[in-house]
């Protein structure tokens, strides 16, 4: 029997200002409506235009449940297109990523589209006159998604009219995208080293509300970074720090370090920790780099950017970036207890190749199914999704640091510890859930 | 020994691979020479493992972080721990270098790992680079190409 399909009031009584109700994490209806409405409301990250530097490139990925595929049209601008035949619902591609020439070609009939979406052709047309086939969905073509935004390369779509426009809806937090890409000293990233797709048997959730979650690193990470300071300690007093160690050491960082950090929160739903330093402040200097910013942006500007070390910024719902290591991921939810993880890493153009096998590196340690501080984060995030069916307490906890002058939709800075920036991303799942139901 | 015969790579290869499924981790690493490497490629024919994307790249310090993680109290993802069983072809002999000291083996191979009622199987071919260091042989390189190494892939904790 739906409980919350159709009924606005349960879908918001599962959010409260200090605890959310389990249904969000393990309910199969809630995890549909999500898809339905949280997923269309919103802003979804769909890739970043240099993985389709021609027209006729193509990427293929998914908005919630949706099949979509990015495209450069051969006006050089980017269409975002539900991958499906308009005739029989056949996928048109089946590789990720490829150029499809000046059009798309089903390859079941052969019905041709633009790539723009628009239809081009049908073979043996003549079996079409007189049957109103103009007016039909199919003679549409493939559907585009009418609303995308490509912001200085990353390209977003939202599916639905409803909710905000692009501006409206990410406000000042898109100076978390400005400062990676700023980063470059010509303000240009690609795509680059490949992407690493790690499978959790979880919800989305549980990833998204860990990447801000600064109580557990020295906690749950104990058992990889702290093996990692531990074995670095053996060596002889004064041996070179290696780059691994740099990266595995801050996750042992005391909870002073986390709670001066500091997090700010943005209105719907986006926020990042590390607004005065964080663990990615302390790496050595790559050789080269610095002057090539100063070269660029003259020194005032280059320290600045340099200066920004914005640890994790949630991109509400579904994307987390790390702009001092360009890094993005991107939380796919799969099904209610299942969310596929990519790991996207980038390459500031005209930086030194050190940057990019720094990040890789980064990503390899952190983020890999081989990860073992990956290993570390799924064990927890697995457990919880069994511990959430224990009926005798039906609510997750978000109290720490909450006070209850603590408004919605606003921007604001506290103590690295607080859960502030799991309630805003709550508080937005609510708005957003319940916007088009 | 000087230079080992095709079987002692054979033995070798099989015997590298019983370590790891008998758990005895500080008898594998010892396997390594002290800058061995353990790389596992996310590309198909990978050759950079720098700038492109590995699943693992890592040297004699960071396997050691992992083996000595393995042994951790609070290690939570291997409680309880993994297991595994590698299923080998023989290995074949594909380069053997005497005045370089350097000899090549390549393994098809399938590499199970199981934790609790889960249970992976994975399929893969083990490149060794291997050498003569003070009288026995030892791994320069190991390299673990899994046959679909980009799949999305569940945590992958112990040693192929």
């Amino acid at each position: 029997m739906a409980r919350y399909r159709g009924n606005v009031e349960a879908v918001r009584s599962l959010v409260r200002d200090t605890e959310v109700h389990r249904d969000v994490y393990i309910d199969e209806e809630v995890f549909a409506l999500e898809m339905e409405h949280l997923f269309a409301n919103t802003w979804i990250y769909v890739g970043h235009d240099s993985q389709i530097p021609n027209p006729g490139d193509y990427f293929g990925t998914t908005i919630g449940a949706q099949p979509v595929l990015m495209v450069r049209h051969t006006d050089n601008t980017v269409k975002v297109l539900f991958n499906r035949c308009p005739h029989k619902g056949t996928r048109i591609t089946s590789e990720t990523c490829g150029n499809a020439g000046k059009f798309f070609r089903c390859p079941y009939h052969a019905w041709s589209f633009r790539t723009d979406g628009s239809l081009l052709a049908i073979p043996l047309r003549k079996g079409y006159e007189n049957t109103g086939l103009e007016t039909s969905r199919a003679a549409a073509g493939m559907a585009a998604v009418r609303h995308v935004k490509n912001y200085r390369g990353f390209v977003f779509a939202k599916l639905n009219d409803a909710g905000m426009d692009f501006e409206e809806y990410f406000g000042d937090s898109l100076s978390s995208f400005d400062n990676m890409i700023d980063r470059s000293p010509v303000g240009k990233l690609e795509v680059a080293g490949g992407v690493l797709r790690y499978m959790h048997n979880c919800n989305w959730k549980m990833l998204v509300e860990n990447q801000t979650d600064t109580c557990h690193p020295m906690v749950a990470h104990e058992s990889s970074a702290g093996t990692a300071v531990a074995v670095f300690n053996r060596y002889p007093p004064g041996t070179k720090k290696p780059m691994a160690v740099e990266i595995y050491a801050p996750f042992m960082a005391p909870y002073e370090f986390f709670e001066n950090m500091g997090i700010r929160v943005w209105p719907n739903g986006h926020g990042h920790t590390g607004v005065h330093h964080s663990i990615h402040s302390d790496y050595s200097a790559i050789p080269g780099y610095y002057e090539k910013m100063v070269q660029a942006y003259g020194e005032n500007r280059a320290k600045a950017i340099l200066g920004e070390n914005r640890h994790n910024t949630i991109y509400f719902p579904n994307l987390m970036i790390k702009g001092p290591i360009q890094l993005i991921r991107l939380f796919k939810p799969l099904a209610v207890n299942k969310t596929l993880v990519e790991s996207w890493t980038f390459r500031l153009v005209d930086a030194p190749d050190m940057l990019l096998e720094r990040t890789l590196m980064y990503n390899r340690l952190i983020n890999a199914p081989t990860s073992v501080v990956g290993h570390d984060d799924l064990e927890m995030y697995e457990r919880a999704q069994e511990g959430l069916h224990v009926d005798a307490n039906q609510w997750v906890n978000l109290q720490r640091l909450y006070s209850p002058s603590e408004q919605a939709d606003v921007t604001a800075e506290m103590n690295g510890t607080s859960e502030w920036q799991m309630r805003n991303q709550f508080r937005a799942w609510s708005k957003f859930m319940t916007m088009s139901m | 020994m000087n230079v080992p015969s095709n079987q002692d790579l054979v033995d070798f290869v099989t015997r590298e691979a019983r370590l790891i499924d008998q758990h005895r981790f500080d008898e594998w690493l010892d396997l390594f020479t002290e800058d061995g490497i353990y790389w596992m490629p996310l590309e198909w024919g990978q050759t950079d493992p720098k700038l492109v994307a590995s699943l693992m790249y890592e040297d004699k310090f960071l396997l050691t972080i992992r083996v000595e993680r393995l042994k951790g109290n609070r290690t939570f993802s291997q409680k309880p721990k993994s297991r595994c069983h590698h299923i080998l072809q023989v290995p074949q002999i594909e380069r053997r270098d005497e005045a370089g000291n350097e000899y090549v083996t390549w393994t098809p191979m399938h590499y199970i790992e199981t934790r609790f009622d889960d249970q992976q199987l994975y399929a893969a071919w083990a490149t060794h680079t291997l050498t003569v260091d003070d009288g026995r042989l030892r791994i320069k390189l190991k390299r673990v190409d899994l046959v679909n190494s980009e799949a999305a892939f569940g945590s992958i904790q112990l040693f192929m």
